[in-house]
């Protein structure tokens, strides 16, 4: 591990849904600026993970830290925060709000954060752009293709700047051309704003978009360095 | 099997025109640029072999100033060899020959440690397809690149599908080959 301080690391996580076992003392660093694939087969504990870092659920044991701090032990009032600012999280299924346009879904989280309306269009409008699906701001997400949604809900992980962006299998529902055009654009846009992207999937395709692989077996980790 | 693949490769650049075996080289690996380039050697054999076989002909010799270069271009024989042989299908993959597979049940049969060899053959896989991603997602890449790359891609996936898929069967896969 070169870099001493990682942005985000999970140290011996256990965590149990009712009497399952999903994760066993599970360690992994995610790096500033980094893109990581978790990969592993259903049911390893890679969706359990995600949520233990990006401080959605709280693992029974271990801990998360988040900048040096224990993230794991932040009240429920700073996770929301986080959440609103420093994290952005993208879903196998977007989960764009089906009632407002794509734009209107870009701009929300912004203006959940006091920004001004027209300044929160213009944001909106111009991460559309970056997705290559600017011509779909006014559409709502029924009218959109998979793949046009999904690049909207990136414009919409992406759209506050934050510091980590957690993708649950992004592309799961996707075709290989709209998966291709997804993950370009998601790694595209992190590598330019320096977002560190923490990337579930079970795509060994999808996970060779990213700059290192761990692997969940049984709720334990290893690591994946080529050894010659 | 290769000898004939670079044969119709060949005819196939011919059946743009007239040209000499330095250009067809030079086309070839463009073409191909994931493929094992070719070598000279190899290239003036092949079109020895089309001239031979009624597939191609000498149009002229020139010099340029430099050495001696033979201009070829394919015959009307030729291009009916070369539709036929692209409309063919090729079998699919009828015996399984791959050195992954083959390590394997040997490590198996021999009482070695085909887990940790699977684990660091899937490392090296990764690394090669993180680097094909990267060939193929560069800013102006062109069609044959992401062709090539999208090719090896999805063999380098398929070989890792098989090694998960092994992975996880091994223990009854290892109590099979024993008991046989």
């Amino acid at each position: 591990m070169s870099n001493p301080v990682p942005l985000l690391a999970a140290r011996d996580l256990v965590k149990a849904h009712g009497s399952t076992e999903a994760l066993r003392g599970a360690s992994v660093e995610l790096r500033a600026g980094e893109i990581l694939a978790v990969t592993g087969a259903s049911g390893s504990g890679k969706s359990t993970l995600l949520h233990c870092l990006a401080g959605i659920v709280r693992p029974d044991d271990g801990t998360v830290t988040y900048g040096g701090e224990r993230l794991d032990q932040f009240p429920e009032k700073r996770l929301s925060e986080l959440r609103r600012t420093e994290f952005g999280v993208v879903f196998q299924f977007g989960q764009l709000i089906p009632e407002l346009t794509a734009l209107d879904n870009v701009a929300l989280p912004l203006l959940l954060a006091g920004t001004s309306r027209e300044d929160a269009h213009q944001r909106a409008g111009e991460w559309l752009e970056r997705f290559g699906v600017r011509g779909q701001a006014e559409l709502r997400p029924g009218g959109m293709s998979g793949g046009q949604a999904q690049r909207a809900s990136l414009a919409r992980a992406l759209v506050t700047g934050p510091k980590v962006v957690f993708a649950d299998e992004p592309t799961g529902a996707l075709d290989s051309l709209a998966s291709e055009q997804v993950m370009t654009a998601l790694v595209q846009t992190a590598r330019e704003s320096g977002t560190a992207v923490l990337l579930i999937t079970h795509d060994d395709q999808v996970a060779a978009y990213a700059d290192r692989e761990v692997r969940l077996s049984d709720g334990t980790v290893s690591a994946l360095e080529v050894t010659a | 099997m290769i000898a004939m693949s670079t044969r119709h490769i060949l005819l196939g650049l011919l059946a743009g025109g007239p040209s000499h075996g330095y250009d067809l080289k030079r086309r070839h690996d463009e073409r191909f640029p994931q493929a094992r380039p070719l070598a000279y050697g190899q290239v003036y054999t092949t079109l020895q072999r089309l001239v031979r076989d009624g597939f191609a002909e000498i149009e002229g010799t020139d010099s340029d100033g430099g050495p001696e270069r033979t201009t070829y271009h394919s015959t009307a024989e030729g291009a009916r060899e070369l539709a036929e042989w692209a409309g063919r299908i090729a079998p699919p993959a009828p015996f399984v020959t791959n050195e992954i597979f083959a390590k394997v049940v040997v490590s198996i049969l021999s009482g070695g440690d085909p887990a940790t060899y699977l684990r660091k053959q899937r490392a090296a896989h990764m690394e090669r397809m993180r680097e094909l991603t990267a060939v193929k997602t560069a800013a102006g890449a062109d069609l044959a690149t992401v062709l090539s790359a999208d090719y090896a891609l999805n063999h380098l996936d398929a070989d890792l599908r098989w090694m998960t898929t092994t992975a996880a069967r091994l223990t009854t896969l290892t109590a099979e080959v024993d008991s046989a």
